[in-house]
């Protein structure tokens, strides 16, 4: 029952100490089912990107985070579980029968939306690491839903990796437009064309 | 709040209200048709009424309250100048320091009335730490361009805007209990500057001033606007300790500042590749947009009062 509580405060504390400033470029915010898909340098990108949504989308859209991080502690399962509804995957395969992106194919089924971070961990460095394949699979099995990539501009600087103390800098969440797999286009050359589609929208550094 | 203050609130209001009467009737004779211009300009003008609004609680509630206004300002105005000044990660601990500690701490000597700490705080003792907890992280890389950005930001943003509110520590004989009217002063004859700037350019502006560093000040804006809100400026004497003479030269000398102070902040935004440093004002882009005179004149304002008049 305090759930819509916490999360309220999470987001809010997150728009006040950033900013959370949206840009809408490629796509209006809309209640259709999407994966959005982002760059990731802190644990708090999700929640950012979550924050500056509007409210009726928050509540269709589900972030995918790794299980290992999340399920080690009652906190981290409290608010992945039952503050954001997160979709928790297993990044280190302990079942090699068990396919990984199960739960993420069941949300979709369900009609949620997603948040995704396909570089897999997080980045301490400029740019992207190169995509992992999931994005592709999820985009196969569901061609109906909107790929949408989005830019999240400074959190690297307002949470540096391993520090607590936010740093009140504003942030800035770029959406762009749609991306849909191409005809007779392999998965290499889409993870390449999808990750260039998400670096184009990300401000350029002097 | 004394009859001065209503009455120079009174005037303010009044402009604002003949400003949003002018913005409407431009409005009306578009007939609906979007124009970018109108529609920026009656946009500055509604930013300007919420301005007027908080300035004026701030002053009926006194001087704790100007002084907490200014802290607000301050920590809006460092965010966006840090926002768009790249850092590395090892600058963490610098600019920890410039947001949770030489922000509060210059405002509060402030209130506590310590010149001769406020006025050497950040050049010299901030000054030398940065470096020291930049260095920590053991990063070289562009390490005096690092160190210079949190500086420089420190310096535009808090130490520089710190000085509209020191204005208050002053102690002028025969002006007792009325410094904030040489805030209201310093404010008034900047902004009006600009406003003047900005109206003279929009309609007698030919000549580009300083094409490659802001491409909308002209030579026409420079020279009308300045020479009216310096007039203005004369005209504001009896809310001054000054004589109308002192009180036009001043608030000339102000507006030349803030003139210089709107070119060298546009030159920093253009090298960024920005148009504005924010977007919190509408209309007006960010804080810094809106102070970026202010915090070229306010210092010199200030050591010029201080060492004639008190």
């Amino acid at each position: 029952m305090f759930e819509p509580v916490v999360a309220n405060l999470i987001t809010s504390a997150a728009r006040m100490v950033t900013g959370a400033r949206s840009l809408w470029l490629g796509c209006a915010p809309t209640p259709v089912q999407r994966i959005y898909f982002a760059n990731h340098s802190s644990h708090g990108d999700f929640v950012l990107l979550w924050a500056s949504l509007p409210p009726a989308l928050r509540k269709l859209t589900r972030p995918v985070a790794g299980s290992d991080y999340w399920q080690t502690s009652p906190v981290r399962r409290y608010i992945i579980n039952r503050v954001f509804n997160g979709v928790l995957v297993d990044r280190e395969r302990k079942d090699p029968a068990y396919n990984p992106l199960q739960p993420m194919l069941d949300a979709l089924e369900n009609g949620d939306s997603l948040i995704i971070f396909p570089e897999g961990t997080r980045n301490p460095e400029e740019g992207l690491l190169p995509f992992k394949s999931g994005i592709y699979h999820l985009m196969k099995n569901h061609p109906e839903v909107e790929v949408i990539p989005v830019w999240i501009a400074n959190l690297n600087r307002v949470m540096p990796k391993g520090r607590v103390l936010p740093l009140p800098l504003l942030c800035t969440t770029s959406f762009g437009a749609p991306l849909c797999i191409e005809e007779g286009e392999s998965k290499e050359q889409f993870l390449e064309r999808s990750r260039a589609a998400l670096l184009a929208l990300a401000p350029e550094h002097v | 709040m004394d009859r001065y203050t209503l009455m120079l609130f009174g005037g303010i209001g009044a402009i604002l209200v003949l400003a949003s009467l002018i913005g409407f009737i431009l409005r009306l004779r578009t007939k609906g048709a979007p124009n970018s211009v109108i529609d920026n300009l009656n946009a500055r003008i509604n930013a300007w009424w919420i301005m007027v609004l908080v300035i004026g609680v701030a002053f009926w509630l006194g001087n704790a309250a100007v002084i907490l206004l200014f802290y607000a300002v301050s920590f809006y105005a460092l965010r966006e100048f840090l926002t768009l000044t790249p850092t590395r990660r090892s600058d963490y601990p610098a600019l920890v320091a410039a947001f949770y500690l030489a922000l509060p701490l210059q405002y509060l000597l402030i209130y506590y009335d310590w010149y001769g700490l406020f006025s050497i705080f950040i050049p010299v003792y901030v000054f030398l730490l940065l470096p020291i907890l930049a260095s920590l992280g053991g990063d070289s890389t562009h390490f005096l361009e690092r160190a210079s950005k949190v500086q420089w930001g420190l310096m535009i943003a808090v130490f520089c805007i710190s000085f509209v509110p020191a204005l208050l520590t002053l102690d002028i004989a025969g002006f007792e209990g009325r410094n904030l009217l040489l805030i209201a002063y310093l404010v008034i004859v900047v902004q009006l500057s600009d406003v003047l700037q900005y109206v003279c350019g929009k309609l007698f502006g030919k000549h580009k001033i300083a094409p490659n560093l802001s491409p909308s000040k002209t030579v026409e804006g420079f020279v009308g606007g300045i020479f009216l809100a310096s007039l203005i400026g004369g005209a504001l004497w009896w809310i001054t300790p000054f004589n109308p003479w002192q009180s036009f030269l001043i608030a000339l000398l102000i507006n030349l500042l803030g003139f210089a102070g709107g070119i060298v902040m546009s030159a920093i935004k253009r090298d960024r590749g920005v148009k504005d440093w924010g977007h919190m004002i509408e209309g007006h882009g960010g804080m810094l947009d809106r102070l970026d005179s202010v915090c070229f004149a306010a210092p010199i304002f200030f050591h010029l009062v201080r060492y004639w008049w008190t």
